[in-house]
């Protein structure tokens, strides 16, 4: 585009540190547990015994007696129901009349320590009245089942979606053959290692300070002031950086309207740590789902139509259930192109820790299903399974059939590149018996089309200050928590500015201080927040570009701001260092600031009700191949390596895309193999902790190779989408498919344990297949 | 819990080159007398129980788990945090490592795993990846699936004079 290459060491797209890379080694970052206010109290939470219970009485006297304990809060404290989806609103911060799970926050003390707060939240008397309950989804829709929430119209349903796309009885009747399976997902949780903490404090003006290490600053500023009955202008949310998160922190939760109250009440800072077992109850981790699909293909591995019907464990209230519910059946119809799509999804309550967004919201477990229903169907039809789904790839421009406009897709290349580096052509179905490689591939969203409430306004804006030192400052109100967002933004200034990273200071995560983003969720930050970014630099690039041309005769768009010179491109001797053509623009058009906004285009989905959900500017693409090996006499699992090939369009700073890539294939393959998230007859969780949840050490995790596809995407940043959930959901499927190619059985439940392998290997249809 | 059990118990150690003298109650854990008592927040609590390893710190050169090491065995012990890794202002390779790499997502579990590396390198200079992937089993990270992070280790080990003395 110009005479003056500029370096590529400086151009987007180059491999950089994270900018918080150096506190991170250092330990100077401030998570927000590492922060302590003067005179701050610690706060616990009493929680119910009981999976089901109503409230007879608290008495909190001998708590209050006890020596250090400043004060006692229960429901009727903040008897205002709130929830991330303004139609759901199911819950209390601290329950009022019924506890709805083991676990479930009743009360919360306020002490001068830790200690002096758990033992006062022991001493706090709740007198029960216990209530029958209901762990199973299917029990729960029952004539007769316990009903959880009294208010709500259709039982314990907390949504049921069923859409429907062209002819799907009519396409299966006429195809050449059809695959069904029932399929069941475990639920799992995120462990982010990080255990949630929040501070609050309060200001006898009048103003509240929520420090939370929350992944949506805004909504819980909102929920705030709807609780606690404050304006939003004397509300602030700060975010510290995130130690983890993986969607277990993307909704306001019980501890930080405890914080806030308890410090309304008491006029002292409070702090809440919750422990590692109450994380797992927190939870909000992925649903559980029973799922059976249809689908069928013509002889010549063209697929037909499918049929999809999934019932979805929601546990006790309904978190970001409606949403799940559509993601469930609306994420599967890409890459791969159907004729006709149907699918029937209800989400049911039980008195369970409520599910809600894993990383990769509700559509990785159909995804499970949709790819091994896949893998069945190539097997019938003797056609390699990354053939078969080569014969299916949508095209750039075409819309699945629940009408999604696909902008972008490098899924084909995907295909090639792990076929290619996992020798796929030498090893499927050639390996010797106990070993064997699979395939799966997905698609997922680069954020949501439209807000989690409706409104108007832009969805993410940055306003960037340009200093006449040289630095540029990028206040965005997106939620850094370790997915690289500060980086991202940092680099996209760097780029428009011409000026070096370490020059660009972000600062985030603070209502006070940052313009509105609405949080880190849906892989949404890299499209929304990034471009953001780039208006406002742009804008203020083309000024001082304008200034410098002015001074120097030239047109504006002779200068070229890079490298940290601004340089005339047809003179490429004529240049000046940034900091003074910053200060040059300064001294004729005054201080230099300019914002940005990015709100969505309406034109990618279908009208029909439910058609917005799953929508939205850009979809990545990813494909995996796994290749493990079987004990046979164990039935244990051996994830050797996975290959992870992603089109995440052009990848802003590829080691931070890789890092994504990894990191989700690592906690797809936890959940295909280790991890689960079950519970005793009573509602107790089976292992609330890290050791018995099972999370993979660095000798469990496979080897993880990235592949990186490139694609240039009309409405991302420079052409990037999303990296940070897409490549999770083919691990699952394609570790189930390689445990098939290495041993011929099918585990269709999660995880794959050995028992589960085992069993299958012994059972009539779990012969080994001969000659292998 | 009886007062008689909360009485004070003096300790003395040498926490990253500093001797620190403390009254402490007996069932303060090291990781609480560091991050709240001293202020040496860097070392990371995540499970409190020693299934996680983000409160790794070297005693007498050896990787602990701070949250369930007393306080009060720490007595008489050399004892270091992330925060005395790098030599002045000048970081340890294996800290450049993990930046260059991209060995650090959210950071939470960095300064456990730095430490834990750290005495690995101490003891096998040029480890092979499986030494690494065993030495650093103890210590969780759920952001980078360990990949990277193994390959700043390995980059780390290939860094002549480790830092350990000033050398060029």
């Amino acid at each position: 585009m110009t005479s003056v290459p500029p370096d590529p060491s400086w151009r987007i797209g180059r491999r950089a540190p994270n900018v918080h890379a150096y506190d991170a080694v250092t330990g100077r970052t401030r998570f927000t547990d590492d922060l302590s206010f003067p005179g701050m109290l610690h706060a616990r939470l009493v929680r119910s015994p009981h999976a089901h219970a109503r409230i007879v009485a608290i008495d909190a006297r001998e708590a209050l007696a006890l020596p250090g304990v400043h004060a006692v809060i229960t429901g009727r404290d903040m008897p205002v129901r709130y929830g991330i989806i303004p139609w759901t609103q199911d819950e209390y911060p601290l329950a009022v009349d019924k506890a709805l799970f083991v676990g479930d926050p009743v009360a919360c003390v306020a002490a001068v320590d830790e200690a002096t707060a758990a033992r006062a939240a022991a001493l706090v008397r709740v007198t029960w009245e216990v209530l029958p309950h209901v762990l199973d989804p299917a029990d729960a829709l029952a004539p007769g089942a316990p009903q959880l929430h009294e208010e709500t119209k259709h039982g314990n349903v907390t949504k049921s979606v069923q859409l429907s796309f062209g002819d799907v009885d009519a396409a299966l009747a006429a195809s050449d053959v059809v695959v069904e399976g029932e399929y069941f997902f475990g639920g799992s949780t995120h462990a982010a290692i990080e255990p949630h903490c929040a501070i609050g404090l309060w200001e006898p003006q009048g103003l509240l300070t929520v420090i939370s290490c929350t992944q949506v600053a805004h909504y819980l500023h909102r929920e705030l002031s709807r609780v606690l009955g404050l304006p939003h202008s004397r509300i602030r949310v700060i975010q510290p950086p995130i130690g983890g998160a993986f969607g277990g922190k993307s909704e306001p939760l019980d501890l930080e309207f405890c914080v806030a109250k308890l410090a309304m009440l008491t006029g002292r800072p409070v702090k809440l740590l919750y422990t590692r077992e109450e994380v797992f109850y927190a939870h909000r981790g992925r649903h559980p789902m029973q799922m059976r699909f249809r689908v069928g293909a013509t002889k010549d591995g063209r697929l037909t139509g499918c049929d999809a019907k999934t019932l979805i464990d929601g546990g006790a209230y309904a978190s970001f259930g409606l949403v799940t519910t559509y993601y469930s059946g609306q994420l599967v119809t890409a890459p791969l192109r159907l004729a006709a799509y149907r699918l029937d999804s209800t989400r049911v309550y039980t008195n369970k820790p409520a599910c809600g967004p894993k990383r990769g919201h509700g559509s990785v477990q159909p995804r499970f299903a949709f790819e091994v229903t896949v893998d069945r169907l190539a097997e019938q039809l003797r056609i390699d399974p990354i053939d078969l789904r080569r014969r299916n790839v949508l095209e750039a421009g075409e819309r699945t059939i629940n009408e999604f406009l696909i902008k972008s897709i490098g899924f084909r290349e995907c295909l090639d590149r792990v076929e290619a580096a996992s020798g796929w052509k030498e090893k499927f179905g050639k390996l010797p018996f106990g070993r064997g490689v699979g395939v799966a591939g997905s698609f997922y969203i680069s954020g949501t089309n439209y807000p989690i409430y409706p409104n108007p306004m832009p969805q993410s804006a940055v306003q960037i200050k340009v200093d006449r030192s040289g630095r540029v400052t990028v206040f965005s109100g997106a939620s850094e928590m370790g997915q690289g967002v500060d980086s991202m933004l940092a680099m996209v200034a760097c780029e428009e500015l011409g000026v070096e990273l370490e020059s660009v200071r972000v600062v985030s995560g603070d209502t006070d201080l940052t313009p509105v983003d609405l949080g880190g969720y849906s892989s949404r930050t890299t499209m929304m927040a990034g471009n953001a970014c780039l208006y406002a630099a742009r804008d203020i690039a083309a000024r001082i570009r304008e200034i410098v041309a002015r001074e120097w005769g030239c047109p504006p768009k002779q200068v070229v701001l890079a490298g940290g010179f601004a340089t005339d491109r047809e003179d490429t001797s004529r240049r000046l260092e940034i900091g003074e053509a910053f200060q040059l623009a300064e001294g004729k058009i005054g201080t230099l600031g300019a914002v940005g906004h990015y709100n969505t285009p309406k034109d990618v989905h279908g009208e029909y009700r439910g058609g917005t959900i799953g929508a939205s500017p850009a979809y990545s693409f990813t494909a995996h191949v796994a290749e493990v090996v079987v004990d046979p006499d164990t039935g244990m699992v051996n994830v050797e390596s996975i290959w992870v090939a992603h089109d995440a369009g052009k990848p802003l700073n590829p080691m931070i895309v890789e890092g994504q890539m990894e990191g989700s294939a690592y906690m797809g393959f936890a959940e295909a193999i280790l991890e689960e998230h079950i519970f005793h007859d009573d509602g107790l969780h089976r292992g609330p902790s890290l050791l018995e949840y099972r999370l993979p050490t660095s000798l469990d995790t496979p080897e993880l190779r990235s592949l990186l596809v490139h694609t240039a995407d009309p409405e991302g940043p420079y052409g990037a989408k999303e990296a940070g959930e897409g490549p999770l959901h083919p691990s699952i499927p394609a570790i189930a498919n390689a445990i098939h190619d290495a041993v011929g059985v099918r585990i269709d439940s999660l995880p794959f344990s050995a028992a589960k392998i085992l069993r299958a290997m012994r059972g009539p249809r779990g012969t080994a297949p001969p000659g292998r | 819990m009886t007062e008689a059990v909360r009485a004070l118990v003096p300790i003395s150690l040498t926490v990253n080159g500093d001797r620190v003298r403390r009254a402490v109650e007996p069932q303060t854990t090291l990781v609480e007398l560091l991050r709240y008592q001293l202020g040496l927040t860097g070392t990371k609590q995540g499970c409190d129980k020693g299934d996680c390893g983000a409160c790794t710190v070297l005693a007498d050169g050896r990787p602990v788990l701070s949250c369930v090491m007393l306080a009060v065995d720490a007595d008489g012990l050399t004892i270091e945090t992330v925060e005395s890794l790098a030599h002045g202002p000048t970081l340890d390779p294996l800290q450049e490592a993990f930046v260059e790499h991209g060995a650090t997502q959210c950071g939470f579990c960095t300064p456990g795993m730095l430490m834990t590396a750290k005495a690995l390198l101490r003891d096998t200079p040029t480890p092979t990846r499986e030494e690494v992937k065993v030495a650093l089993s103890g210590n969780l990270c759920r952001c980078t699936g360990y990949t990277k992070i193994l390959d700043a280790v390995e980059a780390a080990a290939r860094v002549p004079c480790r830092g350990d003395s000033k050398a060029p």
